[in-house]
C-alpha cells in the first residue's frame, strides 16, 4: 500500500508498504530517518517515541497505515518543531534522506572537538542543548525518544516538578545514566525556557 | 621568522594551560550527533541492494538435531539464502577464551535460543517468515540445569570431548573451571570465633539489556573479503574469532566500529558478526542484521547466576576470625569468559576486609541454561551480594553497628589479599563507608505534602496502591572491591596512533584507536588527554577500526587506564619528536632549546619557566608527526590452581553505598528513595562522566536488587521472559536520587593515577538495597531480586 503523511513538516509518501509494517520501520528504513530507535519494538522502552499529530507515541506500535494523512515529528525535526512551536503547523523539517546516515557518513564519522562541544553550526532545541550540557547523553540510544517525550512535557508544563518529570518520562528506559542527569537536563531546559520568557 | 620566536607574544598568556584537558568536565564530542538523531548506531546502517539476515533459533534447550529441511524457506519469493552449519565455509566454532561455541548448531543444540539456521531476504519480514518455514527435527535430551544435575557421576556431558586447558584440572567434565584459595588455616582460626554465621545466597541471572540491539552490516568486497560495520566491545578480539570462521586471512576482514548503544559486557562475545558475514559472502550482497529484543536476550551472554555458601566467624570485640565459602556460578552451555569470572569471584570473595584465614572455592558449571559471561562487575558482583549480607548478619549477632563493624575489619593500603597479593595503592574502605553514613538522611514521609499524599512518591507509585499506611522505612549499607583490567597473567595492552599536523593554520591532533565507545565517554577523555599532553586545542577522534592496533576491550574498567595510557604514551613520543624538529630548526636561536625543560601548551613550545619559544605551527609547518605506541599495565600472574596464591590483579576499585528504602509491607512493594554512593576514582579525568558512570552502575545494581532477572524454567531450561515486557528494568520512577561523593586518591602505578570506575558501583548497590529492605522488614532475604512474594510471605 501507499502511505501519505507529513514528516517533520514535509509531505512524504511511502510505496509498497506491507500492512504489518510499523511507522518506525517506515521512518527508519524507507524515509532514511533512523533517529527514532529500535530497542524493544514492543512499546516498553520509548526509544522510538515520535509525535503523531502532536501526541507522543511509540512508533513501533503504530501501524504505518495509521499515519495516513497525519503529521509525524521525529527527533530529526525536533529543533525545528521547537522553534515553530507557536505555529499551528510545524514547518520545514529536514528532507527525506538528508537526515539519515548513509554508510559513507557512518564510515567517516569523527568527533571534532570544538565544533561539537559548542554545537556550532547545528541549531538545537533547548532540550537537546540541555541534554548535552547536563551530561545526560551517554550511549545515547534512548536519547531521541527521551528528547521527544521531554520536549512534549515542557510544551504543556513549563515548570515541571521532579515528580512531573519522572511521570512524563516513565515510559522511556535508559540503561546508562541512572536518570539523574536526564532529570538535570529537563530541569535545565525548563529553567532556560523560563529565562527567555 | 625563527629569530623572532623568543619572548612572549602579546596574545599568549604566560604558562597558560590548554583548555579542555585532563580533570575538566568536558562535554561529549558526539553529543550533538546523538541529540539530533544523526549518530549512526549499528542498527542504522543502510546500503543499496542490501538484504536482511535472520536467525532461526532452537526452541528446545538440549537435543540432538535429527534433520533440518530448508526447502520451503528457500522457495519463498525474496529469499536469497538459507544456510545451516553444513554450509559454513570454514571453522564451525568460535569463542573468546576457547572455541566451543558453534556459529550454527551442528549435531546438538545445547541451550534454548541457540542459532540453528540463517536466512537472507530482501525484507526483514520475508526473512522472518522464511525462517519460520525451516523444519528442524529434534530428539530431546535431559537438561542439565544446576550443580547437582551437572556434577552427578552419571550426568550427561554438555560437551563430550573437551579440549580446553581447564579440562585436565576440573573434578567433573561439566565443571568449566575451579579455583580454590587456601590461606592460613580457617578451621584453626574458627576456634577463636565467639560467633559463627552461615548463609546461603542466590543471585539471579541478570541481563546487560543495553538498548541498542545486536546489529550491523556486512558488505562483501571485491577482493573476496568482507567489510564489517558492527557494534562491539573489542574489534580485534572479534576479528581473531571471525576470520577463521569465514576462512579468510585477518586482513581481508576489515572491521569498523558502528555506533554502540550500550554494552556492559554483553558485546564482548561475538553475536551477529559471523552470521551476517557468512550471508554476505554467500549472497555477494550487503547483509544487514538487527536482532529484535526477543533475539537479543538469546544473542548475548548474561551475568552468571550464582549460589553462594558462606561462613564467617568473629570475636566478641568485632574482629573477623575466618571465612569459608563456596561459590557456584552457572556458565550455561558455552565457555565464554566463565573461567575468568570464576577467578574473579574466588579472589574477591572475601570483599574489602582483612581476613587472614580463608578457605575458598569457586566453580563455574557447564549446563543447558543460557550461556553466561561478561557483565559489569564480572564475578565480583555475586560475591559482594553474599559477603555484605554476611557482614550485616555477623554485626547483628555481635550487637554491633553494621558500618562500625565493617570499618573495624576494613582493608587498607598494605593489606594482603587472600591470594597473597599486597594492596599497594590507596584502599579507603573505611572512609568511603564513613562518607555515605555521614550524609544526612532524606526526610521521612516525603510523600506527604500540604495537599495530601503524592502517590507518585510511594511504593507502587502511579498505581495508587497505598497512601502511606503499611509503609516502613529501612536503611542499609554495603561496600565492595573490584579488580580493574584483565588479570591472571593476561597480556593486556592497548594501542594508540597519534598524528600531529597543521591544518588551516592550526595544530591539530588526531587520535586513532580501536577502542569501543560504548557510552562511557572514552571519546571525550581521549581528546582531553591529547590536549593535555600536546597542548593543542583541536583534537579529532578518528573512527575506531582494525586499521590500527588493538585497544583491548572496553570492559573491566580498563579503558581509561589502558587506552588512556596508550594515548599518553604516544603523545609523549610525539612531543619529543616535535621538540626534536624544533631544536633542529630553532635550537641555535635560544639556549632554552638545549637546556630547559620544554612543554607544549596552548599551541606553543614553552619552557618550564613559562617562556614561549615558538608555536607548534612554526615548528611543524607542513610536516606531520605520527606515532603508534602500545601501553601495558604491569604484569600479573595466574593464580595457583591448588592454593589460589598469585599476584593476579593489576588494581582494585572501591565503592560504598547507602540505600534508603520504603516498603509497602501489605503488597510487598519496594521504593528505593535514595541510593548514595562514595567511590575512590583515583583521578577524575572527566568529573561529569565519572558521576554518570557511578550513577549508571548504581542503577544496574538497584535493578538486580528489586526487579531484574532472566527466568529459566528449571525443568526445561527454557527462557520465560525474553522481552522488555517481562524482564523488568528500572525506569525513572524506580530510580531514586543518587548523590555521588568521589575521592581522588591517585594510584601511583596508573596513568594520571586513574582507577577504573564503571564497575565498582554495580557491586555494592545491590547488597545495600537488600540490607535496607531487611532493615525495614526484619526479613532474611537471601535472594536477588526481591519480589513481592518474598516480602509478604505469599
Amino acid at each position: 500500500m501507499r502511505v501519505n503523511f507529513t514528516v517533520n513538516g514535509r509531505k512524504q509518501e511511502a510505496d509498497d508498504v506491507w500492512e504489518g509494517e510499523s511507522l518506525l520501520y517506515v521512518l527508519r528504513e524507507r524515509m532514511g530517518l533512523p533517529g527514532s530507535k529500535n530497542a524493544c519494538e514492543q512499546g516498553e522502552c520509548g526509544s522510538c517515541t515520535v509525535r503523531l499529530d502532536g501526541v507522543p507515541v511509540c512508533a513501533c506500535l503504530v501501524a504505518a497505515g495509521q499515519a495516513e494523512g497525519r503529521e509525524v515529528t521525529t527527533v530529526e525535526g525536533l529543533a525545528d518543531y521547537a522553534k515553530h512551536r507557536q505555529d499551528a503547523h510545524p514547518g520545514g523539517g529536514c528532507a527525506s534522506g538528508a537526515c539519515g546516515t548513509s554508510l559513507q557518513d557512518a564510515q567517516q564519522w569523527s568527533a571534532k572537538g570544538q565544533d561539537s562541544q559548542t554545537g556550532e553550526g547545528t541549531e538545537l532545541s533547548p532540550i537537546q542543548q540541555a541534554f548535552i550540557d547536563a551530561g545526560a547523553v551517554q550511549c545515547g540510544f534512548c536519547t531521541p525518544g527521551l528528547l521527544v517525550a521531554a520536549d512534549e512535557l515542557l510544551e504543556r508544563n513549563d515548570t515541571p516538578s521532579d515528580a512531573d518529570i519522572r511521570e512524563a518520562l516513565s515510559g522511556n528506559l535508559c540503561r546508562c545514566t541512572g536518570y539523574e542527569k536526564i532529570l538535570d537536563a529537563v530541569r535545565l531546559a525548563a529553567a532556560r525556557q523560563g529565562e527567555v520568557v | 621568522m625563527a629569530g623572532t620566536t623568543t619572548g612572549i607574544p602579546a596574545n599568549v598568556t604566560q604558562g597558560s594551560q590548554t583548555k579542555g584537558g585532563v580533570g575538566e568536565s568536558m562535554l561529549r564530542p558526539d553529543g550533538t550527533l546523538k541529540v539530533t538523531g544523526e549518530f549512526a548506531y549499528s542498527s542504522d546502517m543502510w546500503h543499496e541492494e542490501m538484504l536482511w539476515g535472520q536467525v532461526l533459533r532452537s526452541t528446545v534447550a538440549h537435543a540432538e538435531i535429527v534433520s533440518i529441511d530448508t526447502s520451503e524457506a528457500l522457495a519463498l519469493s525474496g529469499v536469497y539464502a538459507v544456510l545451516t552449519a553444513d554450509d559454513l565455509p570454514a571453522a564451525k566454532n568460535y569463542g573468546m577464551e576457547y572455541q566451543d561455541t558453534p556459529v550454527l548448531a551442528y549435531g546438538k543444540v545445547r541451550h534454548h535460543g541457540e542459532p540453528v539456521a540463517l536466512v537472507a531476504a530482501d525484507h526483514p519480514e520475508t526473512a522472518r517468515r522464511a525462517a519460520a518455514k525451516i523444519k528442524v527435527e529434534y530428539r530431546e535430551l535431559p537438561v542439565i540445569t544446576d550443580e547437582a544435575s551437572a556434577t552427578a557421576p552419571d550426568a550427561i556431558l554438555v560437551h563430550e570431548n573437551r579440549g580446553d586447558h581447564h579440562a585436565g584440572h576440573v573434578p567433573h567434565p561439566n565443571i568449566v573451571h575451579r579455583q580454590p584459595i587456601i590461606r592460613g588455616n580457617a578451621d584453626e582460626a574458627a576456634k577463636k570465633a565467639d560467633v559463627i554465621v552461615r548463609g546461603e545466597y542466590t543471585f539471579g541471572m541478570q541481563d546487560q539489556a543495553f538498548l541498542g540491539p545486536e546489529s550491523g552490516l556486512a558488505v562483501p568486497a571485491e577482493d573476496g573479503g568482507v567489510d564489517l560495520y558492527v557494534a562491539t566491545q573489542w574489534l580485534h578480539s572479534d576479528l581473531k574469532q571471525i576470520a577463521p570462521c569465514l576462512g579468510l586471512p585477518e586482513e581481508k576482514v576489515r572491521m569498523t566500529m558502528a555506533g554502540i548503544g550500550g554494552a556492559f559486557g554483553g558485546r564482548e562475545d561475538i553475536s551477529m558478526q559471523i552470521l551476517a558475514s557468512v550471508l554476505a559472502l554467500r549472497t555477494s550482497k550487503p547483509v544487514k542484521m538487527v536482532y529484535n529484543r526477543y533475539e537479543s536476550f538469546f544473542g548475548h551472554v548474561h551475568r552468571h547466576p550464582a549460589k553462594l555458601y558462606y561462613e564467617h566467624g568473629a570475636t566478641k570485640d568485632g574482629k573477623l576470625t575466618h571465612m569459608k565459602c563456596k561459590i557456584v556460578l552457572d556458565g550455561g552451555a558455552y565457555m565464554s569468559s566463565t573461567p575468568s569470572v570464576v577467578g574473579n569471584a574466588s579472589s574477591l570473595s572475601v570483599g574489602p576486609y582483612v581476613v587472614d584465614d580463608v578457605e575458598i572455592e569457586a566453580i563455574g558449571l557447564y549446563t543447558n541454561n543460557p550461556p553466561c559471561g561478561a557483565m559489569r562487575g564480572f564475578g565480583a558482583v555475586q560475591a559482594c551480594f553474599a559477603y555484605e549480607a554476611q557482614m550485616d548478619k555477623v554485626a547483628a549477632k555481635l550487637g554491633m553497628d553494621p558500618v562500625a563493624f565493617r570499618q573495624k575489619n576494613a582493608m587498607e593500603q598494605g593489606t594482603i589479599m587472600p591470594t597473597g597479593q599486597p594492596v599497594d595503592s590507596p584502599a579507603p574502605v573505611a572512609e568511603l563507608l564513613r562518607r555515605v553514613k555521614a550524609r544526612p538522611l532524606p526526610p521521612v514521609r516525603q510523600w506527604e505534602s500540604s495537599e495530601g499524599a503524592d502517590v507518585r512518591a510511594l511504593p507502587g507509585g502511579l498505581s495508587n496502591t497505598t497512601h502511606g499506611e503499611g509503609v516502613v522505612r529501612g536503611v542499609g549499607y554495603a561496600v565492595g572491591i573490584k579488580n580493574v583490567g584483565f588479570s591472571e597473567g593476561f597480556d593486556d595492552y592497548s594501542t594508540a596512533k597519534i598524528r600531529l599536523e597543521v591544518i588551516n593554520g592550526e595544530a591539530v591532533a588526531t587520535v586513532h584507536t580501536a577502542a569501543a565507545e560504548v557510552g562511557q565517554g572514552g571519546v571525550t577523555i581521549h581528546a582531553q588527554i591529547a590536549r593535555t599532553e600536546l597542548g593543542v586545542q583541536q583534537v579529532t577522534i578518528a573512527p575506531a577500526d582494525t586499521q590500527v592496533g588493538s585497544a583491548g576491550s572496553t570492559s573491566a574498567g580498563r579503558q581509561t587506564y589502558m587506552t588512556g595510557g596508550a594515548i599518553k604514551n604516544s603523545c609523549e613520543i610525539v612531543r619529543e619528536k616535535v621538540l626534536e624538529i624544533g631544536r633542529r630548526k630553532f635550537g641555535s636561536y635560544h639556549p632554552a632549546w638545549a637546556n630547559a625543560e620544554l612543554l607544549l601548551e596552548g599551541g606553543k613550545v614553552v619552557t618550564d619557566g613559562g617562556e614561549v619559544l615558538t608555536t607548534l605551527v612554526e615548528v611543524l609547518e607542513d610536516e606531520a608527526v605520527e606515532v603508534e605506541e602500545e601501553f601495558r599495565h604491569r604484569p600479573t600472574e595466574a593464580f595457583d590452581l591448588r592454593t589460589g596464591q598469585g599476584n593476579g590483579h593489576v588494581q582494585y576499585a572501591f565503592a560504598a553505598h547507602r540505600a534508603v528504602v520504603e516498603v509497602d509491607t501489605e503488597l510487598g512493594l519496594v521504593k528505593v528513595i535514595e541510593l548514595a554512593c562514595a567511590q575512590d576514582v583515583g583521578k577524575a579525568v572527566n568529573p561529569l562522566s565519572v558521576i554518570g558512570q557511578i550513577q549508571g552502575g548504581t542503577t544496574q545494581g538497584l535493578g538486580v536488587a528489586v526487579m531484574e532477572e532472566i527466568i529459566v524454567d528449571p525443568k526445561t531450561a527454557k527462557v520465560r521472559n525474553p522481552s522488555f515486557t517481562d524482564y523488568l528494568l528500572p525506569t525513572i520512577l524506580d530510580t531514586p536520587t543518587i548523590p555521588v561523593d568521589y575521592l581522588e586518591l591517585a594510584d601511583p602505578n596508573a596513568p594520571y593515577g586513574v582507577r577504573g570506575i564503571g564497575e565498582a558501583p554495580t557491586l555494592s548497590s545491590t547488597p545495600a538495597v537488600l540490607a535496607a529492605i531487611r532493615n525495614a522488614t526484619g526479613l532474611e532475604l537471601d535472594k536477588t531480586p526481591v519480589r513481592p512474594e518474598h516480602l509478604t510471605g505469599t
